[in-house]
C-alpha cells in the first residue's frame, strides 16, 4: 500500500503503474503528444459502408483492441449498445471500452462483461445497475474512472489509445462531415467525441440523418472519418434531456441556492465581465436564476458561462446578460438548438474545456464554478462516484477540473440526504481533493476552506451565515446517527484517477 | 409478559418513511427489515425497534418492516403506534411516549 495526499490508500501494483495524487500540479509535465495510424482515403474511394457489422469488418476490430464511444446522447443512447451486441455477435472478445461516459441505458453491458466481450473499461461515470454490477466484481480489471479533463489529457498523451472510435452522429454526409445540431436525434456539442475523432486510428461515424455533402457547420471533419454507416436510429433525443431538472420549488434547494447566489454576488468576482459554470441539479439551476435577477438588478453582465449547458444558460445569453456560451456538452434539447443558431454559443472539445495537459484550458479562465456533490468532508475532499453504501453510481465529469482551475469553486450540498450524511468525517471516496473546494454551501450555512484566507476576509462582513466544516458535519450526524463503516471486500473494482493520471483513491468491491 | 392481540401496521412507503407490520407468534421476536440504508444502519434499526418492543414486554413478534430512510424519531413513533394498535389500545400514554422519543 501507498499513502496519497489526501490519505488515501492505493494497492502497491496500481500505485506502481499510475502513481500517486501528490498535489493538484505535481504531475503536469512536459510531454510528447500521442500518435496514430492513418490509411489515407484516395479520390474516388467510397467511405459509406451498409451495416455496422461491415465497418467492424472493414477496420479489422479484433481481440484485445480499444474502442471508444461519446455520451452526448445521455440516457438516449442507441449506439454503445448496437456496436457491442455486434462485436459479441461476431465473436470478438476482450475489448477495451474507453466511452466518455456510462449512462443506465447502458445496462446490457454487464452481460457483454460476463461472456468476455469486455474486459477492461475507463468512463467518467457508473450509474445504476452497471455501478452496481461493477461494485459486485463481475469484472475482473478495475474500472478506469477519469474526469472529463483527465479523460482527455489521457488521450492526448496516449494513455489511453483508441483504436477505432463508433461515433453516434446527429447529421453526417457521406464523407463524415457531422455536426450535433442538425439530424433526428440533436445533441448539440460534440466535444467529447471530438477528442476521439482526432486521436483514434480509425473513426467510424455512425448517423440517422445522412444529409447532401457538404454537412456544415462542421464539428468532426471528413478528414479525420474513415467510414460512415447510416442506421435507423441512433439515439432517443427524448432521453438526451433525461435527468436534466426543472426549476425546484423544494425550499431547502431554493435556500442552498439563495446562499449560493449570495456568495457570488456577494465576491469581489462578482462585476462586468465576470464568468462561471453551473450543473444540472435543481439547487444548481436556481442559482443561475438568482443570479440572472442579481445581474439585472446591477447592471452587470457575464463574458462566458461554460459547461454542461442547459436552457437556463441560452436563456441568459437571449437576454443579452452573457456575451459567450463555451460548450463541451448540452443536458437539454433547447441548450442543441441555442448551438446551431446563436454564433455566441460556441462548441470546444473536451481538451480546450478542462485537459490539464493543453496549452491553456477555458476552465484556467473560469471564475467562478457551482458543482454537486454525494459526499464531502471535514478536510472538504469530495465524492461524486460512490454512494454513501460504498456501490459505484456516480460520475467524476468535471468536478475535479473545474475546482482545481476556476477562482471560487463552490460545492452545493444540503447537510443530509434522507438519512444520509452529505457532510461527513471522511468522504467514501476521493474524487476531487479537498484542497481544490472552497467553498461548501448548505441549508445550514456556508463554510469557507481555512486554506482560503483570501475569501475569508472577503466575506468578514457577509451577513451570509456562516460556520466551520466541522459543524456542518456534527449538525448532520446529530440528525441521522454516526453511520456504522462499510464492510468491503478484497478486489479493487474501480481506480480513481486524478486529472493528472496519478491515483487519487481506488473503490473495493462490496 | 404482554401479547400482541392482532396484525397491526403503521407508517409508508414514502421516502424518509418507515412502515412497520407486527404480527403475534409463539416463538419470539423475528425482524424482517428491508432498508435502503441497510449497509450504514440496519444493525441501529433494528436496535430501536426492539427497544421499543421492550418498552412494552413484547417478545413473541414477527416484525416486518420497510425502511426507506427514516429518522430514528420516525421509526420510534411508527413502532409505538404499531404496538398500541396490535393490542388494541387508543389510551396513549403522551408523556412516556414523548419520554422515548425525545
Amino acid at each position: 500500500m501507498v499513502v496519497n495526499k489526501v490519505g488515501r490508500e492505493i494497492p502497491k501494483q496500481y500505485a506502481d503503474q499510475y502513481g500517486v495524487y501528490a498535489g493538484e500540479e505535481a504531475n503536469l509535465a512536459d510531454y510528447q503528444l500521442a500518435t496514430k495510424q492513418v490509411h489515407p482515403v484516395k479520390p474516388r474511394d467510397n467511405k459509406q459502408l451498409a451495416s455496422i457489422h461491415d465497418a467492424i469488418v472493414q477496420t479489422g476490430l479484433k481481440d484485445g483492441m480499444t474502442i471508444s464511444f461519446h455520451h452526448h446522447f445521455r440516457e438516449g443512447d442507441y449506439v454503445m449498445n448496437m456496436v457491442l451486441a455486434e462485436i459479441a455477435r461476431m465473436g470478438i472478445k476482450n475489448i477495451s471500452i474507453a466511452p466518455s461516459s456510462i449512462a443506465n441505458v447502458h445496462a446490457p453491458l454487464i452481460d457483454y462483461i460476463k461472456q468476455g466481450v469486455v474486459t477492461n473499461i475507463t468512463s467518467s461515470g457508473l450509474r445504476d445497475k452497471v455501478g452496481a454490477a461493477i461494485s459486485e466484481g463481475i469484472l475482473a480489471n478495475p474500472v478506469v474512472i477519469r474526469s472529463h479533463g483527465g479523460r482527455a489529457r489521457a488521450i492526448v498523451r496516449g494513455d489511453i489509445h483508441i483504436d477505432v472510435a463508433f461515433l453516434g452522429a446527429p447529421s453526417s454526409d457521406e464523407y463524415g462531415n457531422v455536426n450535433g445540431t442538425k439530424g433526428k436525434a440533436t445533441c448539440g456539442s460534440l466535444g467529447y467525441a471530438m477528442v476521439d475523432a482526432q486521436y483514434a486510428d480509425q473513426v467510424v461515424v455512425i448517423t440517422d440523418s445522412l444529409v447532401p455533402y457538404p454537412n456544415t457547420p462542421i464539428s468532426i471533419p471528413q478528414t479525420l472519418v474513415d467510414y460512415v454507416v447510416v442506421v435507423d436510429a441512433i439515439g432517443d433525443p427524448e432521453g438526451i434531456a433525461k435527468g436534466a431538472t426543472r426549476f425546484t420549488k423544494n425550499p431547502k434547494e431554493l435556500l442552498i441556492a439563495e446562499y449560493a447566489a449570495k456568495m457570488i454576488t456577494g465576491s469581489a468576482y462578482f462585476k462586468n465581465g465576470f464568468s462561471f459554470q453551473t450543473g444540472t441539479g435543481g439547487a444548481a439551476l436556481a442559482v443561475t436564476r438568482f443570479l440572472k435577477e442579481a445581474m439585472i438588478e446591477n447592471n452587470i453582465k457575464a463574458s462566458f458561462v461554460l459547461g454542461g449547458i442547459t436552457n437556463a444558460m441560452a436563456d441568459l445569453l437571449t437576454d443579452g446578460l452573457v456575451e459567450k456560451i463555451i460548450d463541451v456538452q448540452d443536458f437539454d434539447h433547447p441548450s442543441a438548438i441555442s448551438l446551431g443558431n446563436n454564433p455566441d454559443h460556441y462548441e470546444i472539445d473536451a481538451n480546450m474545456y478542462a485537459s490539464p495537459l493543453s496549452k491553456g484550458a477555458v476552465i484556467n479562465q473560469l471564475d467562478v464554478a457551482i458543482l454537486s456533490a454525494l459526499e464531502v468532508d471535514t478536510d472538504f475532499n469530495v465524492n461524486v462516484i460512490t454512494g454513501s453504501d460504498g456501490v459505484l453510481r456516480g460520475a467524476s465529469g468535471g468536478h475535479s477540473d473545474t475546482s482545481a482551475a476556476c477562482k471560487m469553486s463552490m460545492v452545493i450540498a444540503p447537510v443530509v440526504r434522507g438519512r444520509i450524511p452529505t457532510i461527513v468525517d471522511q468522504v467514501t471516496t476521493v474524487v476531487t481533493p479537498g484542497s481544490s473546494v472552497d467553498v461548501v454551501v448548505t441549508e445550514l450555512g456556508v463554510a469557507i476552506n481555512p486554506q482560503r484566507t483570501d475569501l475569508i476576509d472577503m466575506f468578514k462582513a457577509s451577513r451570509i451565515p456562516q460556520v466551520t466544516i466541522e459543524e456542518l458535519k456534527t449538525k448532520a450526524y446529530q440528525i441521522t446517527g454516526e453511520p456504522a463503516p462499510i464492510q468491503y471486500g478484497d478486489q479493487t473494482v474501480a481506480l480513481i484517477e486524478y486529472r493528472d493520471g496519478t491515483l487519487i483513491d481506488v473503490v473495493k468491491n462490496v | 409478559m404482554m401479547e400482541l392481540k392482532q396484525i397491526a401496521t403503521a407508517g409508508t412507503m414514502e421516502s424518509s418513511d418507515l412502515m412497520i407490520t407486527l404480527s403475534p407468534n409463539e416463538t419470539g421476536l423475528v425482524i424482517d427489515l428491508q432498508s435502503n440504508v441497510e449497509k450504514q444502519f440496519g444493525q441501529h434499526i433494528r436496535a430501536l425497534i426492539t427497544e421499543m418492543l421492550t418498552k412494552f414486554d413484547l417478545t413473541n413478534v414477527t416484525v416486518s418492516a420497510v425502511d426507506k430512510g427514516a429518522l430514528d424519531c420516525t421509526i420510534k413513533a411508527r413502532t409505538v403506534v404499531a404496538i398500541y394498535r396490535g393490542l388494541g389500545k387508543t389510551d396513549y400514554d403522551w408523556k412516556e411516549i414523548n419520554a422515548w422519543i425525545a
